[in-house]
């Protein structure tokens, strides 16, 4: 296969990463570092890779920060190394991601040995078990051990049982997939790459998928990583995890490196040793920390000709673009210092300082830490409730031991979540035991200089800057990390944090235990932004709401506003029109002749039962019980606070039946408050609510022809003695059954027609034909606002934000004085500052130039000459120009205004300021003599 | 652009910080929490006003709070006067803290972007400018294409499925780094003399014949003439010691950040509708909040979905974002009074004051907050800026509600 | 993400629920009988406790149904949800039963 790599061609294999395949090329630099520049070479061969990073892709696929680890080589693979930062995209992403929910009994967390004898265990009971896996392959660290290893064996025994797995019906696995996140109740998030990068897409194929899911168990199979140790120039290209020099032979057929020497704390680094020594490395000498190891590893190793070098450590490594050579010493007694030095010469070496369990997953939860000898690091001191770990993240390293750990895990999984099977048989694998570790962390150089004693490569942070943050005063190893930045990259500092601790406690005086690690944070692994946002983007970000004859207005091309979730037409343009002059023209014939509007978004709430009137008593100001059936009324809601939060017109369609309407913003958290005060408060009110909002199409008819047109379409009597102001009459209209109401948001003569949703559009069309005599226009919002400001008429959220009263509104009328009527928010309009006189109050304001209009939001003062700070008195809330005062004008909030009938008041703006009279908020038709027609 | 020529700022801090310091048994004035707020407080008390025997007590690390967990929005362009004012003086002093702390705060006034998405918001967004001008608070509205040429990346196409018709503009609005402030507080306030006492926990608030005389600690009792409650989303705990019980209650809010990244951000954007605000730090990686979760915690970790929501409206936002790769969340405490105010000054309980429920919006007034209450603590009087923030305002009703039409109150 | 058990419909994700507050406030009697202050308290004023807490939660996207739920603050813990009406198990906060 071909791919780019830095602009140049390269080739691997199918099953490569693009590590292993630039690694199989013979390179050792792979970049440079962030802060220092120094040339970089990879180091790693998984998640832990602190140096091998690059953008990936082009255009709007352009992906930064992706690890070369991690990278599987796709023929026409685009990459680029990076200096420990990346790019975004030049344009929008192309690719699809999409979501799944899952829901299972045991969830395993990764498929290594552990992991793949866990979900068997727990699969073969009928547990619905979920295996996932990061890597493209199952195995874990058994896809680097060679093939005449011990580890051979076990590997046998589980691709016997991964075939089993594969009849199991509840048991499903999913490589490619990370688990990255653990909420709380037991919910996981995971992302599965389904098209890799490079890789062709399938149409309707997302690229990347998140899993969501619940999982009753979990079982942590995660395995452990290899720690490195800080010594002089452990970051030169060459110095690679003695681990991943094993898996880059034993999986991907590469050797790293002629000559190798090998720094270890441990037994695992010697059988890297020896399986590159039988590959042709020559292994220079193995430098092992332990002062006399004799495990099975060792003589082994010596067997075969290797030199150890038991209680010594590699000092320094020397070399320009790549390691050339290292000065090898005795360490003395327990400290970091080497002496009687030695040189020698090699072109890798491979360093093993323990395993660290990963474990990051149950941290992220709050489970706490404690040390753990086998692995010379750190542990989970008890797993979370509904958890438990198998394996190396459970500091178990022997595969034998591993093999009975994670059936036994599964097992208990399942039984936890309900399901149980005969016991299960484990194999028995003659492995040699491992001889505890001496852990170093990292050694101080000869000559003192610890300024490329490297604690996170990611990050360019070295032993000298945690030296100067201890040296600053520091001791946390929270305040450690942002002093120096180490831990903080995007591999999650895994192959830093133990390091930095450790030298952290060993500068402070302290145990490691006490200084502890930084916290875990999801994700585990970085999270593409759109894999998290899913199918929610453009069109399906939020869902659009239409009305029934939202086809109508499309085609007759009115302008939309979103208000809420709702497209509603803002306005009509006939031509070229703009807002202005179409609100102008369609304010002028709704008052010269007759308009039409969708109010079709408006809530509706049906609300029935035989307390209903008590019920509309306490959520509205106003009173109920003298409501005629076949009547309708204005009402009032407020917050407990005693500020208003929405109104809208209750209608009584029977003694035990009403329907109340809401703002079109407001519909759903109106119907919340009536549900909780109805069940929390008050259960012992016999009332049903029901939304109905969608059931029914709302089409207003207004202006003084709107009964000529109607009468077109019905029976029912329209004159004004047998349908007055605020009727409701139920009957037949355009064919259809409708509720008609005559409601006036105008002030103008109106009828609001309701019908049954499906039927809205025909309804619509029919008044539209019915009213072309009289040229009957439709009209949007803007329009509406217009007219129902002229006639001093409040909108919620534009007269209001959620500090003003209905009293400030002047609607001490639509507030109920009756002592025994204790509405929502009554108590507290009689607070000491709410019932101030001097509050903020709804007035009129008329510009003193006519033509000159307020901007909405513009503040009032009453001295325009004060210097700022000004005192302002108040805002204005809603300016329109008007065809039927033939001026403009605008509503305001003042303070005191009431009393400021006929006074001037200034709008400062830029550079100049609009001088107005306060006036009452109605300007139109006082005498409500047009309402009747 | 180049891939190969990319570099990260570094920055290295001075090479001495806060003297760590025992408990004494007494002292003139305790600060609770060694977050920014409770820094701020003591360093203004010893600079502004003489007193050096003081004494903060942070039950974890200094810093460790919410001052850690924030996304670093400043910003002074509130609707209503009271909080303009405190927030104004607040990014005054912003604007002079980095050579007054001798620390670079990494402040840095790139403006702050609050887009419209509707007509409300429009609304509400001019005038929240107007209000702004004549407070001596900088503002301006930009229109659509505005937006565009103050922040090119940020979607302004009209098929957004809310599409940005205007913003808010404060050009003197910006960030700066956390850690920074709260060491370079940290590290002033202890040359002048004030005892950093960490992993000190108050387990007890002391009260005699309705005065306040100390505290119980983890590490014995300590007595002094004034107590401050400075310790963000555990107040009411706190307070409860002293038998007070506060209108605030504790939310987590998560943050995130994003893998480092070549700056394409130039300055900080805010949206209401699409809930998200960013801004891109000085290393390059994207700092992100959006709205708290819904129920109370104090478990500084709150649900994912909450995340994956402001995801979707960021890359809604910004779609050249999709590739960008989330590389840590985490969640402060915050506590949130019922208008969205905080609440600062003294206490029915005489010599204990109180610090608390700035919400969402704490970071941006640390210095305010601190140099109020400092005021506060020395004189025993309001401050004219804090005076308005008192607690009986809830009995009154003379609150200062930011919910309705400051946007989001970060 | 809490896995909240409803009283009505048995155990569904957070997201179908929306949060109350404070459950067990007892409304006043006689509003107008008391003073700004003490309806201030009623107003605003509720516990904040680091443990478990008593709260309320509509099944929004469910049977619609309001109910209490017995939570941990400090660990997300969830001890139980009980419907309206009826009281927490007595172990656990009787003390502020009176509420």
């Amino acid at each position: 296969m071909s791919f780019s790599f830095d602009g140049g061609q390269r080739r691997g294999f199918a099953g490569d990463t693009l590590a292993s395949a630039l690694l199989a090329s013979g390179e050792r630099v792979f970049g440079r570092s962030i802060y220092h520049d120094r040339p970089r070479g990879i180091v790693a061969a998984g998640r832990d890779e602190p140096c091998a990073y690059v953008q990936l892709g082009e255009a709007g696929q352009s992906e930064p920060m992706q690890q070369a680890t991690r990278v599987e080589i796709v023929e026409g693979l685009v990459a680029a190394p990076l200096a420990g930062i990346g790019s975004l995209a030049a344009e929008a992403d192309p690719d699809r991601y999409d979501k799944v929910h899952a829901h299972c009994d045991v969830l395993v967390v990764g498929a290594g040995p552990a992991g793949i004898a866990a979900a068997w265990a727990a699969g073969r009971t009928g547990a619905r078990t979920l295996l996932l896996e990061d890597d493209s392959a199952l195995g874990g660290q058994l896809l680097g051990v060679a093939a005449e290893s011990p580890g051979a064996a076990g590997r046998t025994w589980l691709d016997e049982k991964l075939a089993e797995i594969a009849t199991f019906r509840e048991t499903r696995v999913h490589t490619r997939t990370i688990v990255s996140g653990l909420y709380d109740g037991g919910s996981v998030y995971a992302l599965e790459t389904r098209i890799r990068p490079g890789e062709a897409g399938a149409p309707g194929v997302s690229a990347r998928r998140l899993w969501q899911i619940r999982a009753r168990q979990l079982v942590l199979a995660a395995g452990a990583l290899e720690r490195p140790v800080a010594f002089s120039g452990n970051d030169l290209p060459g110095v690679m995890l003695a681990g991943a020099a094993r898996m880059y032979l034993n999986r991907f057929g590469v050797r790293c490196g002629e000559q190798a020497v090998v720094f270890t704390t441990n037994d695992s680094a010697y059988s890297a040793a020896l399986e590159l020594h039988r590959a042709g490395c020559t292994i220079k000498a193995i430098v092992d920390t332990r002062d006399d190891p004799r495990s099975v590893f060792v003589s082994r190793a010596r067997e075969a000709g290797i030199d150890v070098r038991s209680g010594s450590a590699v000092a320094v490594a020397h070399g320009g673009d790549g390691i050339e050579a290292v000065t090898v010493g005795r360490l003395l007694g327990e400290s970091s210092v080497v002496s009687e030095l030695d040189a020698l010469d090699c072109d890798r070496l491979l360093v093993s300082g323990g395993w660290d369990p990963q474990t990051q997953l149950l941290r992220q939860v709050g489970a706490r830490m404690v040390a753990q000898g086998a692995s010379s690091g750190f542990g989970i001191e008890t797993p979370p409730p509904a958890s438990t770990l198998a394996g190396a993240c459970n500091g178990t390293f022997l595969l034998g031991t591993t093999l009975s750990e994670g059936p036994a895990a599964g097992e208990r999984a399942a039984l936890a979540a309900g399901f149980r099977a005969e016991p299960v048989v484990v194999p028995d694998v003659a492995e040699p035991l491992e001889e505890a570790p001496r852990p170093v962390f990292f050694v101080a150089p000869p000559d003192g200089d610890l300024s490329s004693c490297y604690v996170d490569l990611h990050r360019d942070a070295t032993v000298d800057d945690v030296q100067r943050a201890v040296g600053a005063g520091l001791t946390s190893i929270e305040h450690v990390k942002r002093y120096t930045s180490a831990g903080t990259g995007a591999e999650q500092g895994r192959t830093a944090t133990v390091n930095v601790a450790a030298v952290t406690a060993e500068l402070i005086g302290a145990p490691l235990t006490e200084v502890g690690l930084q916290s875990a944070r999801p994700p585990i692994i970085p999270l593409a932004f759109g894999a998290m946002a899913g199918r929610h983007r453009g069109d399906l970000y939020e869902p659009v709401r239409v009305t029934p004859i939202h086809s109508w207005h499309v085609e007759q091309g009115a302008v939309f506003e979103d208000v809420g979730q709702w497209k509603r037409p803002l306005y009509y343009p006939l031509d070229d029109e703009d807002l202005d002059a179409a609100v102008l023209r369609e304010c002028a014939a709704v008052r010269a002749a007759v308009g039409m509007v969708d109010a079709s978004t408006l809530g509706k709430i049906d609300v029935r039962g035989p307390d209903s009137v008590e019920f509309l008593n306490r959520v509205y100001t106003n009173a109920y019980e003298n409501l005629a059936v076949g009547a309708c009324r204005y009402g009032l809601m407020c917050t407990l606070d005693g500020m208003l939060f929405d109104d809208g017109v209750v209608m009584r369609l029977g003694e035990e039946h009403f329907v109340a309407t809401t703002t079109t913003g407001g519909a759903a958290a109106v119907l919340d408050w009536m549900e909780e005060w109805l069940q929390t408060e008050w259960p012992d009110l016999d009332v049903y609510l029901t939304s109905v909002t969608e059931q029914w199409a709302t089409i207003a008819i207004v202006g003084p022809a709107s009964r000529d047109v109607l009468g077109r379409l019905t029976e029912i009597p329209l004159d004004n003695e047998s349908f007055p102001f605020m009727g409701i009459r139920h009957g037949v209209v355009a064919d259809v059954p409708a509720r008609v109401s005559r409601i006036s948001f105008s002030g103008e003569l109106a009828f609001e027609v309701n019908v049954e949703g499906l039927s809205g559009l025909a309804v619509w069309d029919a008044i539209w034909q019915a009213g072309q005599p009289e040229g009957i226009t439709p009209y949007g919002t803007e329009t509406m606002h217009v007219l129902r400001a002229e006639k001093g008429y409040v909108i919620v959220g534009q007269e209001t934000d959620g500090t003003v009263t209905p009293v400030d509104l002047g609607m001490d009328w639509i507030i109920s004085k009756k002592k025994s009527q204790q509405f929502v928010g009554k108590r507290s309009l009689r607070r000491e500052d709410t019932a101030r006189p001097d509050r903020k109050q709804l007035v009129g304001l008329l510009p003193h130039d006519h033509k000159v209009r307020l901007p909405e939001g513009a503040q009032l003062v009453l001295d325009q000459s004060e210097p700022v700070p000004m005192r302002m008195v108040g805002h204005v809330t809603s300016s329109y120009d008007s065809v039927a005062l033939g001026r403009t004008f605008a509503l305001a909030l003042l303070e005191s205004g009431s009393d400021r009938m006929g006074e001037t008041v200034y709008a400062p703006l830029e550079g100049r300021a609009i001088a107005a009279e306060v006036t009452g908020p109605v300007l139109f038709d006082p005498e409500n003599e047009r309402r009747d027609g | 652009m180049s891939i190969e020529h990319a570099r990260a700022d570094h920055f290295e801090h001075p090479s001495e910080l806060w003297r760590a310091s025992e408990p004494r048994a007494s002292y003139d004035v305790l600060v609770v929490g060694g977050g920014g707020h409770g820094l701020a407080t003591a360093y203004y008390l010893a600079k502004e006003h003489g007193l050096t025997d003081i004494a903060v007590l942070e039950k974890g690390w200094l810093g460790g709070g919410n001052i850690a967990r924030n996304t670093t929005v400043i910003r002074s362009n509130y609707l209503w006067d009271e909080s303009a004012a405190m927030y104004e003086h607040s990014l005054k002093l912003w604007e002079g803290l980095s050579e007054e702390l001798e620390y670079d705060l990494l402040f840095d006034q790139r403006g702050v972007l609050n887009l419209a998405h509707n007509l409300h918001e429009v609304r509400e967004g001019i005038r929240r400018v107007n209000a702004n001008r004549l407070n001596g608070v900088d503002a301006e509205w930009l229109d659509t294409d505005g937006v565009k040429e103050f922040c090119p990346i940020v979607n302004t196409s009209s098929d957004l499925r809310y599409p940005v018709l205007g913003a808010t503009l404060q050009r003197r609005g910006g960030i700066a780094r956390h850690e920074h402030v709260a060491w370079g507080y940290a590290t002033r306030a202890s040359q002048l003399g004030v005892d950093i006492i960490e992993g000190c926990e108050v387990t007890g608030i002391d009260v005699a014949g309705g005065r306040a005389t100390g505290v119980q600690t983890t590490r014995g009792p300590i007595s002094a003439n004034k107590v401050a409650l400075v310790a963000a989303g555990h107040r009411s705990v706190l307070a409860e010691m002293a038998g007070l019980r506060l209108p605030v209650q504790s939310h987590p809010l998560q943050a995130l950040v994003s893998g480092l990244l070549e700056q394409r951000l130039g300055c900080v954007v805010m949206s209401g509708a699409v809930h998200v605000y960013v801004s891109q730090a000085h290393k390059g990686e994207l700092v992100m909040g959006a709205g708290i979760d819904a129920y109370n915690s104090y478990a500084q970790r709150g649900s994912f979905h909450v995340i994956e929501k402001q995801m979707a409206a960021a890359v809604e936002l910004f779609p050249i974002f999709s590739r960008a790769q989330m590389l840590r969340t985490w969640a402060g405490i915050v506590d949130v009074c019922p208008d969205a105010s905080p609440i600062v000054g003294l206490t029915p309980i005489e010599g204990l004051f109180l610090n608390c429920g700035w919400g969402t919006g704490g970071f941006k007034a640390t210095p305010g907050s601190g140099w109020t209450l400092a005021h506060t603590i020395a004189t025993g009087e309001p401050h004219r800026l804090n005076a308005p923030f008192a607690l009986d305002r809830f009995a009154h009703g003379r609150l200062i509600d930011e919910h309705g039409a400051a946007g989001v109150a970060h | 993400m809490l896995l909240i058990s409803c009283p009505w419909c048995g155990e569904r994700d957070e997201v179908e629920f929306h949060y109350g507050g404070e459950s067990h406030i007892a409304y006043p009697d006689d509003p107008e009988a008391i003073t700004d202050d003490a309806w201030g308290e009623f107003l605003f004023v509720r516990n904040n406790p680091s443990g478990e807490f008593r709260e309320r939660w509509l099944h929004t996207h469910g049977c619609r149904r309001w109910f209490n739920l017995l939570r941990d603050t400090s660990t997300h813990e969830i001890v139980r949800s009980y419907r309206m009406g009826e009281s927490a198990d007595q172990s656990s906060g009787a003390e502020r039963e009176s509420d």
